[in-house]
């Protein structure tokens, strides 16, 4: 099997299933109880903790354990709404969101908020004009992703956050960095963060964990109420196997930060020069230098992407499709659209993603097999 | 002490001779297959009749009746109770018990019925029905007797053993699975062809699904889809066997070499004898499609008549005569249609032309179809890689 769609989600290190299984058979005490057993896994969650706090340059304090990211950004966005509703309702996000973030947005803009939704360009950036130009007195948060997970387009996230703290030291920010954590380097103090959501899967960790980053004095309402858990922030007894177990995932990314970077993005190189190679094909989003090395969006165009999905499925390759799998309705990607990408394109868009496991190898074998299939399906697009 | 039971009447088979004990095991064999998940059963008969009890504790009707009636054949599923012996105080008695639990609260009309199977019980029914009904009547004032309309019949059944019960659940009818020989349906996923499988499944017919899978084009979701298809038909049935058959490469020599806007109708000849090579492996005697006249472009008069002319066997279309609303309301009451709803393609549906013909010409089609002269060797080859699931 290649497997090249770690963003969508990644095969957990054997550490990672290691650290799970002691857990669940030898540490599996609850953190709330004043016990010995207890103490125990109070210190894996903590340890955990320090080790994500180290890689993103926060204080272990600030660290909240999620189930995931979907509900690091539910809390970020409808907590900031509830904490911060006599300041203001007013939201900015972009238009290339993850639906976890775009579909709280929505909700918000049905119950009476106010959000604005920066468009992207061709290359799928924002413009820093047009978001100083929408912060208001009254905005309270923006929200926007680091990595874009279908084209993997960074945004200048740096600049971003100088730009809001500038015109509204009041306005929050939040990243959603699940495609960026542990992949690129975060510094939420020169980001100027005050909220950041990961995932464990995207990084080799267990599903169903995640943490939000909350920088210590921001007043955003706790989401999940109940026993008082995790400073009252977050209720629900801590999930110590899932979380020790992403410590360990999150430690080895951050190890291996640079060299993985270096080794994927030799990887996404290959792959993309052997592709464009091939007639009629293009490379979506920002080029090789303006996206992360862990994600590369390229367009077939004259084929259906499902259609090649299925096909290098046959032959043991996984990736993703970014049309809708029924082209007869004519919906692709939000995020193609949004950068103004024709359908014809976005039907023929597939995304490849990689992770510091992907061999050169495998990439040529891909590469082999793009070559055959490509030509024989174009011959029979309707 | 009385048990709680499923007694099931079973209509129409009970008439069919010799035949009769295969239908009632296959009927047997259904209700196993379709409850033996849940716990541990009996399915036991007393003559007319099946008893489902439970070996272990209490009999759940909730629970069981979900399962019970779909299944063909049956006529109607009685949740009741088992006597312990089979002497008048005892009937007297659960009687009197089994009306108090269901209607002990409610002013009711009643009566009672009595049938007596068994011979060796002597009383008559008549006379069981008035004793049973006057000692109800002494005993619980909230009754009063309405033997033309009442509101609740108290079912007296006396054959091995007594049962009561009062509440009749009719099935769906129909004859029990393979009772009236064996069919090859094409089912593609949609909406139609699971519904028209049902219908003939429904008159006994052993139906077998053929799927036709063309991987790229068609995904491992899409198969998966089909086969969740066949497993609801299967709740109705009791068994179902679903051919897979590999048609890509078929599908592209007919891109190649046919007009496009007549691939639909050689596609669909070509799958109608795929479906008749797998027929006549297996003994089947009929294919089944879910053509609607008029719907699509392949199912005008013309369609019909140029798709029919390549086939042998007979063509059952139990939903000719039907509308889209009217397949889609049927496929919503046999659970069929969430399943279909899924928005997988099919095969049928990936080179679909733009402006399909309407009226196609058989000579011409004939014509054409004489030149595909790999077409023979592609069906047979598809027809031997078939996948067989058996649900």
């Amino acid at each position: 099997m290649i497997y090249l769609d770690n963003a969508a989600t990644t095969r957990a290190m054997p550490a990672v299933a290691e650290k799970m299984t002691y857990m669940l058979c030898e540490q599996f005490g609850n953190p709330a109880s004043i016990s010995v057993m207890g103490l125990a896994v109070e210190k894996e969650i903590r340890h955990a903790a320090q080790i994500l706090a180290r890689g993103i340059h926060c204080n272990e304090e600030e660290v909240f354990f999620t189930s995931g990211g979907t509900e690091g950004d539910n809390w970020a966005i409808f907590g900031t709404a509830t904490g911060y509703r006599r300041q203001g309702r007013h939201f900015i996000t972009t238009k290339i969101e993850h639906p976890a973030v775009k579909n709280p947005m929505k909700a918000l803009e049905e119950d009476g908020c106010e959000v604005t939704w920066l468009s992207v360009d061709a290359k799928g950036h924002i413009s820093l004009e047009e978001l100083a130009a929408a912060i208001r007195p009254d905005t309270v948060l923006v929200s926007i992703i680091l990595v874009n997970n279908e084209t993997g387009v960074v945004q200048d996230v740096a600049a971003i956050g100088k730009l809001i703290k500038e015109k509204n030291p009041h306005t929050l920010f939040h990243v959603d960095a699940v495609q960026a954590f542990g992949k690129y380097p975060i510094h939420v103090e020169k980001m100027k963060l005050d909220l950041l959501t990961m995932s464990g899967h995207k990084i080799h960790g267990p599903k169903g964990v995640g943490m939000l980053y909350m920088r210590k004095g921001t007043k955003v309402k706790p989401f999940i109420l109940g026993g008082g858990q995790q400073k009252g922030q977050r209720a629900g007894t801590e999930n110590g196997a899932a979380v020790a177990a992403l410590g360990v995932a999150a430690e080895e990314a951050f190890n291996h930060l640079q060299e993985s970077i270096a080794h994927v993005a030799s990887l996404k190189k290959a792959l993309a020069e052997g592709i464009l190679a091939m007639p009629n094909t293009q490379i979506n989003g920002d080029g090789l230098e303006g996206a992360s090395p862990y994600v590369l969006n390229v367009t077939f165009q004259g084929l259906r992407s499902e259609v090649l999905l299925h096909d290098l499925e046959s032959k043991g390759i996984f990736v993703s499709a970014g049309s809708a799998c029924d082209s007869k309705k004519k919906v692709g990607s939000p995020v193609l659209t949004a950068m103004g990408m024709p359908f014809s394109e976005i039907e023929g868009a597939i995304r490849f993603s990689f992770c510091r496991y992907n061999t050169m190898e495998e990439i040529e074998a891909c590469l082999a097999a793009l070559e055959k299939s490509v030509p024989f399906l174009r011959k029979y697009n309707r | 002490m009385a048990e709680k039971v499923l007694i099931i009447k079973y209509g129409e088979i009970a008439m069919r001779g010799n035949n009769r004990y295969i239908f009632i095991n296959r009927l047997i064999s259904a209700i196993r297959r379709n409850i033996d998940p849940l716990g541990k059963y009996y399915v036991v008969r007393d003559p007319g009749r099946l008893i489902v009890e439970d070996r272990g504790g209490e009999l759940d009707y909730d629970l069981l009746l979900p399962h019970v009636e779909p299944i063909f054949g049956l006529v109607a599923v009685c949740p009741g109770i088992r006597l312990a012996d089979m002497t008048l105080e005892t009937i007297i008695e659960e009687a009197y018990q089994h009306m108090m639990e269901l209607y002990g609260d409610q002013e009711v009309s009643f009566k009672v019925k009595t049938r007596r199977a068994n011979q060796g019980f002597t009383m008559p029914s008549m006379e069981v029905n008035s004793t049973v009904g006057e000692y109800l009547l002494e005993h619980m004032p909230n009754l009063r007797v309405d033997v033309h309309n009442p509101d609740v019949v108290l079912n007296i059944e006396i054959r091995n053993s007594v049962y009561i019960h009062s509440k009749i659940i009719k099935t769906y009818g129909g004859l029990p699975y393979g009772s009236s020989g064996k069919g090859v349906s094409l089912l593609s996923g949609g909406i139609d062809s699971p519904v028209a499988t049902w219908l003939m499944a429904k008159r006994g017919v052993e139906v077998e699904g053929v799927y036709f899978h063309s991987p790229p084009y068609t995904s491992e979701w899409a198969k998966e889809k089909v086969i969740d298809l066949a497993k609801r038909i299967a709740d109705f049935t009791g068994e179902f066997r679903l051919y897979v058959v590999p048609f890509t490469e078929l599908q592209l020599y007919l891109l190649d070499n046919v007009a496009h806007d007549k691939l639909t109708i050689h596609l669909k000849r070509a799958m109608m004898r795929a479906g008749e090579m797998i027929a006549k492996k297996d003994e089947a005697m009929a294919l089944i499609t879910g053509d609607s006249v008029g719907q699509v472009a392949s199912q005008t008069m013309e369609g019909i008549f140029a798709i029919n002319a390549v086939c042998e066997l007979p063509v059952l279309r139990p939903l000719a005569g039907m509308d889209k609303q009217e397949i889609v309301d049927l496929a919503q009451k046999i659970g069929t249609f969430e399943i279909s709803a899924r928005p997988y393609e099919d095969c049928c549906t990936v080179f679909v032309a733009k402006h399909p013909v309407t009226k196609p010409r058989l000579n011409y089609i004939e014509k054409t179809e004489r030149r595909l002269t790999e077409l023979d060797r592609l069906l047979e080859e598809s027809v031997q890689n078939a996948e067989i699931i058996d649900l």
